[in-house]
């Protein structure tokens, strides 16, 4: 039974609540189960925010993920909070330009991705949760990029259609990084 | 799985299910965790020839639903615990009218302002009465983002086949998470005709038609009553919906709605692992309440004892020892304050259950 | 004019019960204004050939059966929420006419926030606002419209400003809302003011027939048992006491707003 149960989180208006709905959408095209489930309030408006994914092959029970084996931290804040929680055998995205600290786990497998400098380089800074979108689907290869692209297009609201590309490209720089530093871990 | 699905909130699958069902009055006032109701309607709802208003308050809501709803009209309203307290007036005088009209509780934390956390505290408000007088709501209980959409249609259908406003009760969890949704089961549909008694602008040539909840001779009002418990009396036979997963061989039997029943589902898939043999029985009505399905457990020589989690401080147990009559344990997992239940929560007292079962009904508190 | 025949003579037909009340008899005190009150606005509905169309509000106070002594469809409805329950319908169905009538308790206490808002939404519904100055029905407590120094069974000492505030003007506060499209406060204290009333009821009901907005009737009226007074002496307390608090007149008439407004480019 596949099960996979997944943390984002960062600061509100990082984008960490549309990456997790990027990656359920893509999982229910792909035929899978799935669940997303925010934190809502107060914190979610401009606060530390997260949400919860569940991706099955069976009918998901509960959708709410208290030892996630997939998380993105996007800040500090979130590395503290997440890293101790995780079930042996995770993935772990840090995102090094607000993150700055090390898992001393050696039970996870982890990827420290700058992924605010991909997100400029690539043509925008808001692209930086896609960029660890990307490094995540690199680590955990359970959804087909070709459903993650249609996921990403999903999301998009009509009137921003335009970034498609830029989105695209920020998702596939940051799975090259990731793909990179796991190579050279496996080395 | 169909290509028909669709990602979605909980809160938006709601909308859908009512436009679906003919919906075309929305007054509501934004309250946490429900506020995409009111913005969704906001959005929507002209697309489908309905109405919506931001109301000055939850109680101008639920009278702008009377009126929509005296008119013929299917009409909803929703809010969350604090907002549903404002709504009980109205509901009384809804009831007593046999206004049929739908109303949704994503329900948070409380007493007070509480927290915006999902919660079950309002159990007792929506199955037992809530506001003043003897009445009932028919009352569903979704526990995913499917049937948010489902109950919603279904409730708009219930309320119009018994002149009866209907509730769906959910929880923050629910109304918040998003799933696929597959509306096949949710043709588009018009209301029944309700010329017989509804108000409108063609009384040329027939009877007025007056809609009032006051009686002032008891005799009168005992005739009005009488009408009602017989309605109720026959809801009970009648409309009474649960839903069960592994129970035929289970020997414990969890008793959970809303949020609680998945995590349940997930408990029980872990404990299945380990051989045990437990089940889930999820009551889709909590009013009428499936007090008959439930007895037959409590009466089965397999079944040892009933585990009831709740994220309050115990109300629909009440319910389940009713149906239970002291013939097993009917033990409690309490989780409050705005705290989700993890499957350890219920995996934990249902191993120690399993190896003591003649213990009698035990309490845990998980925080 | 009609003729009808009664036991083989002829008459001429002057006057009649209008078309839009039923045959019940009211049931109100002797000498309080409700019975004329109705009589008007059914004489009005009657004018305006709108019977048939006309919702009925219902609400809690001595009106609270109205309903038996209306003659079209109608809606009983918690305290203070008339205009509320009346937005819900008027939406549903436009093409209705919608009235609430309402006391001072129900209107300007309990279902103040109701009142407000359904004016600045510019509903399109007429509401009629008996204001006596005393809750009637539950035996002659103080109304948010008592006068200062009017003794009632909640104010035994004469209403006191300090402690419990001023006489309510529901007419002033609604007038400067912009939804609003026609607010009149008129007087039943004698036959005159009564036929004042009724066209000021008339144009209540042509804002909404016309789409304009809301319109609310206030009017003065009596109540003579709860004051403690006979009839007559009620009569005079309203022109002598209950105008000088409350003053007579059309605070929003949303056609002289237009014709003004007119007037205005036309010049400029």
């Amino acid at each position: 039974m596949l099960l996979e149960e997944y943390v984002f989180a960062g600061f509100g208006g990082q984008g960490i609540m549309t990456i997790g709905q990027i990656i359920a959408y893509a999982g229910m095209i792909q035929d899978f189960y799935t669940a997303w489930i925010p934190s809502y309030g107060p914190e979610s408006r401009g606060g530390t925010a997260n949400c919860n994914v569940v991706i099955s092959d069976e009918i998901i029970g509960s959708p709410h993920t208290h030892h996630p084996n997939g998380v993105i931290v996007m800040n500090a804040p979130s590395f503290d909070k997440f890293e101790p929680l995780m079930a042996p055998g995770g993935v772990l995205v840090v995102n090094t330009n607000l993150s700055p600290q090390r898992s001393e786990r050696d039970d996870l497998s982890v990827v420290y991705i700058p992924t605010a400098d991909i997100a400029t380089e690539v043509g925008h800074p808001v692209l930086a949760s896609v960029a660890a979108l990307g490094a995540f689907a690199a680590t955990r290869e359970v959804i087909d990029d070709a459903n993650m692209e249609k996921g990403i297009d999903w999301a998009l609201p009509a009137h921003h259609k335009d970034m498609l590309e830029m989105n695209l490209k920020a998702y596939h720089e940051g799975k090259k990084a990731a793909e990179a530093q796991l190579k050279a871990a496996a080395k | 799985m169909s290509d028909e699905r669709v990602f979605m909130k909980g809160n938006h699958a709601a909308c859908e299910g009512a436009y679906r069902a003919g919906c075309k009055a929305y007054f509501g006032y934004p309250i946490t965790p429900q506020n995409e109701v009111t913005e969704y309607m906001s959005a929507h709802i002209w697309e489908h020839g309905g109405t919506f208003i931001q109301s000055e308050s939850e109680v101008a809501a639920i009278n702008m639903i009377m009126g929509a709803s005296a008119t013929g009209a299917r009409a909803m309203t929703s809010s969350s615990s604090p907002g549903i307290s404002l709504k009980q007036e109205g509901l009384s005088y809804i009831a007593m009218m046999e206004l049929p009209m739908v109303v949704m509780n994503v329900v948070r934390c409380g007493p007070g302002l509480g927290n915006i956390a999902p919660h079950q505290g309002d159990y007792f408000q929506t199955t037992k009465g809530g506001g003043h007088g003897d009445y009932r709501l028919i009352t569903l209980a979704p526990n995913s983002v499917q049937e948010m959409a489902q109950f919603i249609y279904d409730a708009f259908i219930l309320a119009d086949k018994w002149r009866n406003p209907a509730m769906v009760l959910t929880d923050g969890t629910i109304g918040q998470m998003m799933e696929p949704v597959d509306y096949a089961s949710m043709p588009w549909m018009d209301p029944p005709d309700k010329s017989e008694w509804q108000l409108d602008e063609f009384q040329e040539g027939r009877e007025r038609h007056v809609l009032t909840s006051i009686w002032l001779d008891p005799v009168d009002m005992a005739v009005a009553h009488e009408k009602l418990i017989d309605k109720y009396e026959r809801l009970k036979k009648e409309e009474v919906r649960y839903d069960e997963y592994l129970t035929e061989d289970a020997e414990v039997l969890v008793v959970a709605i809303g949020s609680p029943s998945r995590v349940t589902h997930s408990a029980i898939r872990i404990l299945r692992q380990e051989g045990l043999k437990v089940g889930l029985f999820r009551p889709i009505t909590v009013w009428p309440f499936p007090y008959d399905a439930i007895r037959k457990y409590a009466d089965s020589k397999r079944v040892k004892a009933i585990l009831v989690p709740e994220m309050n401080w115990g109300q629909m147990i009440e319910d389940v020892k009713l149906a239970v009559l002291d013939k097993k344990p009917v033990h409690f997992v309490a989780k409050h304050g705005g705290l989700t239940f993890t499957p350890e929560d219920l995996t934990e007292p249902i191993r120690a259950i399993l190896k003591n079962p003649e213990e009698p009904n035990t309490l845990w508190h998980v925080s | 004019m009609d003729v009808i025949t009664i036991e083989g003579t002829e008459y001429k037909v002057v006057a009649e019960r209008p078309k839009s009340l039923t045959d019940t008899p009211f049931t109100y005190c002797p000498g309080c204004n409700h019975g004329t009150t109705h009589k008007i606005i059914a004489e009005v509905i009657d004018e305006l050939g709108i019977q048939h169309r006309c919702i009925g509000i219902a609400s809690v106070g001595c009106s609270v059966f109205s309903y038996e002594f209306f003659d079209f469809d109608f809606i009983s409805v918690p305290h203070g929420r008339a205009l509320a329950v009346a937005t819900g319908a008027k939406r549903m169905r436009p093409d209705s006419v919608l009235m609430t009538y309402q006391g001072d308790g129900d209107l300007a206490a309990i279902g103040t926030a109701e009142t407000i808002h359904a004016c600045n939404r510019g509903e399109r519904v007429t509401c009629i606002f008996v204001n006596n100055a005393i809750y009637g029905m539950t035996g002659g407590q103080m109304a948010p419209t008592t006068l200062l120094g009017m003794k009632t069974t909640t104010s035994p000492l004469g209403r006191d400003a300090k402690r419990i505030g001023w006489p309510m003007k529901m007419s002033e506060m609604l007038a400067p809302l912009q939804g609003a499209a026609y607010i009149a406060r008129v007087s039943m204290h004698d036959a005159k003011h009564i036929l004042k009333a009724k066209a000021a009821i008339k144009k209540a009901f042509r804002a909404q027939l016309e789409d304009k907005g809301f319109s609310m009737v206030e009017v003065l009226s009596n109540c003579n048992v709860n004051w403690h007074m006979t009839p007559q002496e009620g009569v005079k307390f309203i022109e002598e006491q209950m105008t000088k608090n409350f003053p007579l007149g059309v605070y929003k008439d949303v056609w002289q707003e237009e014709a003004a407004k007119q007037t205005a480019k036309e010049e400029g």
